[in-house]
């Protein structure tokens, strides 16, 4: 439906298209990250997209590819009521210069988008007016929801308390605290022991 | 069964007049039977909270009906649900305001351990910030369990018991067969 705009874009932009896939009836078109605004521009403003809303913005890492990060904004027209999705790869496998140019003087919606981006993947946007973090506090160090950021860091704002076997405290012990939890001590139902002596 | 006499007097205004205690047992019985609450409300559980303070479920019965916004005015902390570690300070902060003697009560899986959420965000558990007196299982945990808590914490008040303690399901799953989970478990063996 909306490969009409995919051929708009290709027919005003014929560099920056690298390539154009449609499924399940959305299109979406990659497109070089140096032409990210100067196409999304175009499709805010042109009386044949007039895509008036921008839906979502946000990334996806993938550690093994390079350009690493694959940008994702998805467009929307209110008045005629088509989508199309577009993407831009940046970003070395370091996850270094993953850089695109700022929307938020276009939709001020993404604003606050780009700034979850950038929290959460590290995806700087140039041009930003307030590129700060928007869902995790000032002093948190790196950004999570990059492939690489160790699944168990954590980075505690205050001290925890200064008490023995803080893990695991009281009454959360061996057994959860439950004669039905997770079973590591003697004397408790075991799955595993003769089915005769378990019932008694 | 000095307390339990007194306790019968004062509640039904009959008697001779006075009664003989002690004064620490006197001092718990008032104290957990007027439990001002202030609620720490962060998530789904909630939800579930708000059942229990309505009036089909009914912690009021219970002396813990007044919510006091404020934590210097307050003596249950009510901590429902996931604390992130950006939360986390203010939490303590809420807890320190409280005036002595103060208690705390971990509302749900999250308060309790953190739950599901073992990632960069939350807190495993409200009782890495802060000593918790008693933890309510479940997500969310079923009114009566809630209820039991807090039945849980007047015990604990009365005993003068400072440590914590979890809330049990009225039945045990690990024993009473008609619950199935010992037939789960053995059919998993069989397959």
């Amino acid at each position: 439906m909306s490969q009409v705009l995919v051929e708009l874009v290709k027919k005003h932009f014929p560099e920056a298209v690298l390539e154009t896939h449609a499924q399940h009836g959305d299109d979406t078109a990659v497109i070089e990250p140096g032409a990210w605004k100067a196409v999304h521009r175009f499709l805010f403003e042109a009386p044949e997209a007039r895509m008036s809303m921008l839906v979502d913005l946000t990334a996806v890492d993938f550690p093994d590819r390079d350009p690493r990060f694959e940008v994702v904004s998805h467009l929307m027209s209110l008045e005629k009521g088509h989508r199309l999705r577009l993407k831009a790869r940046v970003g070395d496998p370091d996850g270094d210069d993953a850089e695109v140019d700022s929307l938020a003087d276009i939709w001020a919606s993404a604003n606050w988008m780009e700034r979850e981006c950038w929290d959460m993947l590290g995806v700087t946007f140039r041009g930003h007016p307030d590129l700060r973090r928007i869902l995790l506090y000032p002093e948190f160090v790196g950004h999570p929801l990059r492939k690489d950021y160790p699944a168990d860091k954590i980075q505690p704002l205050i001290e925890y308390r200064d008490v023995e076997n803080i893990d695991k405290l009281a009454p959360f012990g061996v057994d959860e605290g439950m004669s039905f939890g997770r079973q590591t001590h003697a004397g408790v139902v075991d799955p595993d022991a003769d089915e005769d002596a378990q019932v008694n | 069964m000095g307390e339990m006499k007194a306790e019968e007097v004062l509640e039904t205004g009959v008697g001779e007049g006075f009664v003989t205690t002690r004064l620490v047992p006197l001092l718990s019985w008032a104290q957990k039977y007027s439990l001002f609450m202030y609620p720490f409300v962060t998530a789904c559980c909630g939800m579930e909270f708000m059942s229990v303070s309505s009036p089909r479920y009914d912690f009021s019965r219970f002396g813990s009906e007044a919510p006091r916004f404020s934590p210097r005015q307050a003596d249950l902390l009510w901590v429902v649900g996931t604390i992130t570690q950006r939360q986390a300070p203010v939490l303590k902060r809420i807890y320190e305001q409280m005036a002595d003697p103060k208690w705390v009560l971990a509302f749900g899986t999250c308060a309790s351990c953190g739950g599901f959420y073992d990632n960069y965000a939350c807190v495993a558990g409200l009782d890495k910030i802060i000593p918790a007196d008693v933890y309510v299982p479940g997500c969310p945990p079923r009114p009566e369990g809630v209820l039991d808590a807090l039945m849980l914490l007047q015990d604990k008040i009365q005993r003068g018991d400072n440590t914590p303690g979890v809330v049990k399901p009225r039945r045990d799953p690990a024993t009473d067969q008609s619950m199935g989970l010992i037939e789960i478990r053995r059919s998993k063996k069989t397959v």
